[in-house]
């Protein structure tokens, strides 16, 4: 399946499996920057980790200082390889630019659900597309 | 979003890979939010200032970002972790971590505030003035009450304001972003700051625009509206309210048993050993009513009251700090509750709280139990 006519909100290209979640993430209070895993047990995505994955997710939430978690996840080597949110946001949107995480928004017409999770994932944020074929 | 040749060049990295940086973050920003082009703005208050916050990446990255990056416009900044006059139980690490962010904003000439209320510190501009402000009880209080335009920014893209004095022209930037399409009926019988924090969380997860419309509450004193605009901002991405009963395409009832199940995802202990006042740091007028609240009493417990530098210096003045130490206040200031190290789960199992925002990262964060109870029940329940 290939999903194209995304909008680019940091270049670049990344390919991972997708991780993906209707909920949006707090990433100064969810997310430990050192192993990549998602702290929050009430979170869907509890116990799993973002590194070198595909994270499709709404948009994040909540603190300002969740732009450094991205930061940190790159230095720490537990950075998704990209991210596609249903509308990007600015925590994400500068999280990413300095962290060099591709990010792409998704055209509106496509949910969440377009993508399935666990599936290979290519996201090529300058030409604004998503391919995800193979399951792994 | 359209760049001019001058913002095209530092974006290039002609002007050097601090600006660059900046640049880079603005551009995202711009294409994130839908901008056009950039406007030039006043003020930058950033966050991402406590060491536990932004931790070893921060560090280093905020150290080598100062070597070359200047503020270009006023630039004040959020607590630190820690008063460095109570250095007690503070672990030479962190005090040593905590010290070189401070030492990277004093490079780039930032103003040492130390604050997550500007607008208790501060004379404020004028309405309708752009201004770019991570904390996020700021940005909510700014658009809301005061009237100045600001997104609800990212610790990183005020920080980029910062030091290019511009931010993206969208959102609530624009007089039709601040415009709610939803509204809030309110149908609740409104008793303690408390109950405005707990409407702002459920506002703030329950509405996924930028802005929203209360209707029910007919005016807040300047302390409900600090707890009203800090629940907004911790639980969601909206950065403004709109009191009255403005028409909304979609309509959300607030009552007795949403409030109910906030506080209960909220408040996870019923009793703590500790207590802390603030998140938002308390101004003259919050104190003056603890202190009164605690005349002729003194706390059982540990009681933390974190307040701003600015805002302890005048209550020493007029006797406001002596008289809340001598009902066993201690006062922490330049920091806050939300994830101080002062209060970790090696010394304290829960800590006891009026705020709906140091509740929701004690939690999450800081990993301790919360009990959450509104001012005058932490005095009649815990002071002697």
């Amino acid at each position: 399946m290939k999903i194209s006519g995304c909008r680019k909100i940091v270049g670049g290209s990344g390919e991972g499996a997708a991780l993906v979640s209707s909920q949006p993430i707090n990433f100064l209070a969810m997310v430990d920057a050192k192993t990549g895993r998602i702290t929050d047990e009430k979170h869907e995505l509890f116990g799993r980790s973002l590194k070198d994955t595909v994270l499709v997710f709404p948009n994040a939430i909540g603190s300002s200082v969740g732009a450094y978690v991205f930061y940190s996840l790159r230095e720490s080597g537990t950075a998704p390889a990209a991210i596609v949110c249903t509308k990007a946001d600015i925590t994400t949107a500068s999280g990413c630019a300095i962290a060099r995480i591709p990010v792409v928004d998704l055209p509106a017409k496509k949910p969440i659900s377009s993508i399935k999770g666990g599936t290979r994932v290519r996201v090529d944020a300058d030409s604004g597309t998503i391919d995800s074929n193979r399951q792994i | 979003m359209e760049l001019d040749r001058e913002e095209e060049r530092a974006l290039r990295g002609e002007k050097g890979e601090a600006l660059a940086s900046a640049y880079r973050i603005l551009a995202a920003i711009g294409e994130a939010t839908g901008a056009k082009k950039l406007v030039p703005v006043k003020w930058a208050h950033v966050s991402g200032v406590n060491y536990n916050t932004i931790g070893d990446a921060g560090v280093q990255f905020l150290d080598s970002f100062s070597r070359e990056a200047r503020v270009a416009i006023r630039t004040t900044v959020n607590p630190m972790g820690y008063d460095m006059n109570h250095p007690e139980g503070i672990s030479e690490k962190f005090a040593e971590k905590q010290a070189s962010i401070v030492r990277s904003y004093e490079r780039m000439g930032v103003e040492p505030s130390f604050t997550c209320t500007p607008y208790d510190v501060f004379d404020m501009p004028r309405k309708g003035t752009q201004v770019s402000f991570a904390e996020s009880n700021a940005a909510v209080f700014s658009n809301s009450l005061l009237g100045i335009k600001t997104n609800k920014e990212s610790a990183l893209s005020a920080l980029a304001s910062s030091v290019t004095g511009k931010a993206p022209l969208s959102d609530l930037r624009l007089d039709e972003g601040r415009n709610p399409n939803v509204k809030i009926q309110a149908d609740f019988d409104f008793k303690s700051e408390l109950d405005f924090g707990l409407l702002g969380y459920f506002a703030g997860k329950n509405v996924k625009g930028s802005s929203v419309a209360l209707a029910g509450v007919d005016s807040l004193s300047r302390p409900q509206a600090k707890a009203l605009s800090a629940g907004i901002g911790t639980s969601g991405s909206c950065g403004m309210f709109t009191l009255g009963n403005p028409k909304a395409k979609e309509k959300i009832s607030f009552g007795k048993e949403e409030a109910r199940k906030i506080k209960d995802e909220l408040s996870t202990a019923d009793d703590g050993d500790v207590i802390t006042f603030g998140s938002p740091q308390l101004n003259i007028e919050e104190l003056n009513t603890l202190a009164n609240l605690t005349e002729g009493k003194k706390f059982k417990k540990r009681c933390m009251i974190f307040c701003s530098r600015a805002i302890h210096n005048q209550a020493v003045k007029i006797g406001l700090a002596g008289r809340l130490e001598k009902a066993g206040g201690e006062f922490m200031c330049d920091s806050c509750t939300c994830l101080t190290p002062y209060v970790s789960k090696e010394n304290y199992d829960s800590v006891i709280t009026s705020s709906v925002k140091a509740a929701y990262y004690m939690n999450s964060s800081n990993k301790v139990g919360v009990a959450l109870k509104d001012m005058k029940t932490i005095v009649k329940e815990y002071t002697q």
